[in-house]
């Protein structure tokens, strides 16, 4: 392979793959022009992957999106090459994955490819360490090695503590951080993701996602996110590439494709879906507000002094456990303080503001934000604090509908 | 009537002409195949038989309290009781040699087999009538070859039993391996497995439970076949039933009866406490012995 790549990580040219019995026939077809749907019916073949050609720089998050059929998975598994590409090339650094020998090919994995999966696919008997370090373990490095590096990349995700645990005493999100520590102990420059976060619940989901943005501006890798959801799209993705049937349809950053969708299908994934019916309170709830916490020793004048501080007008506060307890301003503060005698506590809440719960849904809430004056506190299960929302908030997520 | 009698397949005839082929060419090796079962079975029943009985008793015992429980520990105790009692121990002890001897053979051969199912399409489907044919022909048709092959004795027993046992041991590890999620392959492969370390680190010990059950049921089986062994000479526990028969000594038949059934529960529960044990067992239980002996192994030819 003569062919000099661009200076991207990972270059994709011409990539097909076709699954079935007969794929050089189902090729000459598709060359044709015929449609999936056709060469299925007269070959029995299944068109995965058609003509994908891009580029994904390093240190981005490409985000790859599409509805399930797409070929979104397909397309992220032939560059490890867990599915065998049928035509075409990548090149990784200017290096033809598709040419490697097998040998070449578990090198490549174990160095500079790792990969998070959407159910973890941990392994149940060994401890959360000895997953994270099992692509050095299959390298073959020395147990200290194995054990430090382990440790390192779960301190990373903040589970260190965890090391010696099993997997069955995590939760979700602490599973899916250890899947992500072993993808981060290999020191691979390319991580591929594969729907990560979608078997997480909604406030995980953000919250690993917050998560992997926050890792992203520490250490630069280069990220392949595949996902179905708009939203973690947007959020997480520096470009993303729009699938349908097989083929990319768009590349673009997210302000490109909100603004100029290219077909009708990617504006359906915009426009087509109510946004107030897609989110909940607990997904857009963010936690800006300064948070005052309920102990013996507050009082009026400390919590005042506190919000003059920090220079806001508005409070959370918060009893023992985080629960949400009330709102307090300044006015309510220096009413309650100039009232006479001993400044009453008690008094000092703003009256009548009622925490949402996490799950109420964004037109419930949209009547209470534009209802109050005050943000609306959004609380989880048990009174737990999960954030406010604002006039601000709603008319950004709202927005998104176009 | 003449339409019946003229059509003839001689069945019977090529399997009498391949048994006899068998015996007038392959002499050296079925010697051979005889005298390695009998070192494995004898030495295993020598060596069960030279520690003193209330010692192998006392060690029975202990192993049920540990890895099942006190209750169990205590079932234990009464059924070494009961043996002493009814004057049976060397049969029983005779009878686990052969079925420890014949499952381990059954083990050694049919988990490789049940792996080499898992990993290729081909081998399942040929394997997999062959199993079939071993499951369902009744035991007393391979009894009588076996007897022409090895003569009477342990030996054909063995060979019986191991024909009659090894089934399951295939099929679970094959099922085993098959039913690891595609996730947790792929994620070995994403990280650099090769072939084997696919098969050491992701799917045999993901298998592990469902191996385990294989493992029990053949040990299950193999008891199952002590009575029909004994018919031609491998002695134990089910020679005592025979005995009772052939006198037709109700007690003695029944004695005999309840100590292949004491030993069945005891092997039972003890070998399923291995498999249900999770992940500890596989890590430190007798389970763990496979995989760490593979690894032994790998090591060396390393």
């Amino acid at each position: 392979m003569s062919e000099k790549a661009p200076p991207d990580k990972l270059v994709i040219k011409d990539l097909y793959k076709i699954f079935g019995p007969d794929p050089d026939g189902a090729m000459k077809l598709l060359k044709q022009g015929l449609s999936k749907d056709e060469i299925f019916a007269q070959t029995r073949a299944t068109v995965g992957v058609q003509g994908a050609n891009f580029s994904i720089r390093e240190g981005e998050v490409f985000v790859v999106m599409g509805l399930s059929g797409s070929g979104k998975s397909t397309l992220v598994r032939m560059l490890n090459r867990l599915i065998e590409p049928t035509r075409g090339h990548i090149f990784l650094d200017g290096e033809d994955i598709t040419q490697m020998s097998r040998k070449q090919l578990i090198e490549m994995r174990r160095r500079q490819m790792s990969m998070v999966f959407q159910s973890f696919a941990l392994m149940p008997h060994k401890t959360v360490a000895e997953n994270a370090a099992f692509g050095l373990n299959v390298s073959g490095r020395p147990d200290k090695e194995q054990r430090d590096s382990a440790i390192k990349a779960l301190d990373t995700v903040g589970l260190a503590q965890f090391a010696d645990s099993y997997p069955d005493e995590l939760s979700g999100g602490m599973k899916q951080r250890v899947g992500l520590a072993r993808a981060l102990a290999t020191d691979a420059p390319i991580l591929l993701m594969d729907e990560a976060f979608s078997a997480l619940d909604p406030l995980i989901r953000t919250e690993m996602q917050d998560e992997l943005v926050r890792l992203q501006q520490h250490e630069a890798h280069t990220i392949v996110f595949i996902s179905h959801d708009l939203d973690e799209a947007i959020r997480i993705g520096d470009r993303i590439a729009i699938m349908e049937g097989g083929s990319v349809v768009q590349i673009g950053t997210p302000e490109d494709i909100v603004t100029n969708p290219a077909n009708e299908y990617v504006r359906s994934f915009f426009y087509g879906v109510d946004v107030s019916k897609v989110f909940n309170a607990g997904d857009i709830a963010e936690k800006k507000a300064l948070t005052v916490f309920e102990r013996p020793g507050v009082n009026v004048r400390a919590a005042l002094a506190q919000l003059r501080d920090h220079n806001r007008s508005l409070a959370v506060v918060l009893e023992r456990g985080n629960k949400f307890r009330g709102l307090v301003s300044t006015k309510t503060l220096a009413r309650a303080e100039s009232g006479g005698g001993e400044a009453k506590w008690d008094d000092a809440f703003i009256p009548g503001v009622a925490a949402a719960p996490q799950d109420m849904g964004l037109a419930e809430v949209l009547s209470l934000v534009s209802g109050s004056e005050h943000p609306v506190p959004v609380t989880g299960d048990d009174g737990v604090y999960l954030g406010i929302i604002d006039h601000k908030i709603l008319l950004q997520t709202l927005d998104k509908t176009g | 009537m003449t339409m019946r009698d003229d059509f003839n397949i001689p069945i019977d005839e090529w399997v009498e002409q391949g048994v006899e082929w068998v015996q007038d060419n392959l002499t050296g090796v079925l010697d051979g195949i005889a005298e390695a079962l009998t070192i494995v079975i004898d030495g295993f029943e020598d060596l069960l038989l030279a520690v003193p009985p209330l010692v192998l008793a006392g060690l029975i015992v202990a192993f049920a309290t540990w890895r099942v429980g006190w209750r169990f520990g205590l079932f234990a105790a009464f059924s070494m009781v009961l043996l002493f009692g009814m004057q049976i121990w060397t049969e029983t002890v005779s009878t686990l040699a052969l079925v420890i001897g014949s499952s381990l053979l059954a083990l050694v051969i049919g988990i490789p087999v049940g792996i080499a199912m898992a990993r290729n399409n081909t081998v399942e489907t040929i394997v997999r009538p062959v199993l079939d044919l071993m499951q369902t022909m009744p035991p007393f048709v391979y009894l009588i070859p076996a007897a022409i092959f090895f003569g009477l004795g342990k030996v054909p027993g063995a060979i019986a039993t191991l024909v009659f046992a090894m089934p399951p041991a295939v099929r679970l590890t094959n099922l085993g391996i098959r039913q690891v999620s595609e996730e947790n392959v792929e994620a070995g492969l994403a990280f650099g497995c090769t072939e084997r370390q696919l098969l050491f680190k992701v799917q045999l010990p993901l298998a592990m439970p469902s191996i385990m059950a294989g493992v029990n049921q053949t040990i299950m089986l193999a008891l199952s076949m002590v009575v029909i062994a004994s018919m031609i000479g491998a002695g134990g526990l089910g020679n005592t039933v025979l005995t009772g028969i052939q006198r037709l000594d109700v007690g003695l038949g029944f004695e005999g009866g309840l100590g292949v059934v004491l030993l069945a529960i005891l092997l039972d529960r003890i070998t399923q406490s291995v498999g249900t044990d999770g992940r500890r067992s596989v890590k430190t239980g007798p389970a763990a012995l496979i995989p760490r002996l593979w690894n032994t192994l790998r090591g060396r030819s390393n």
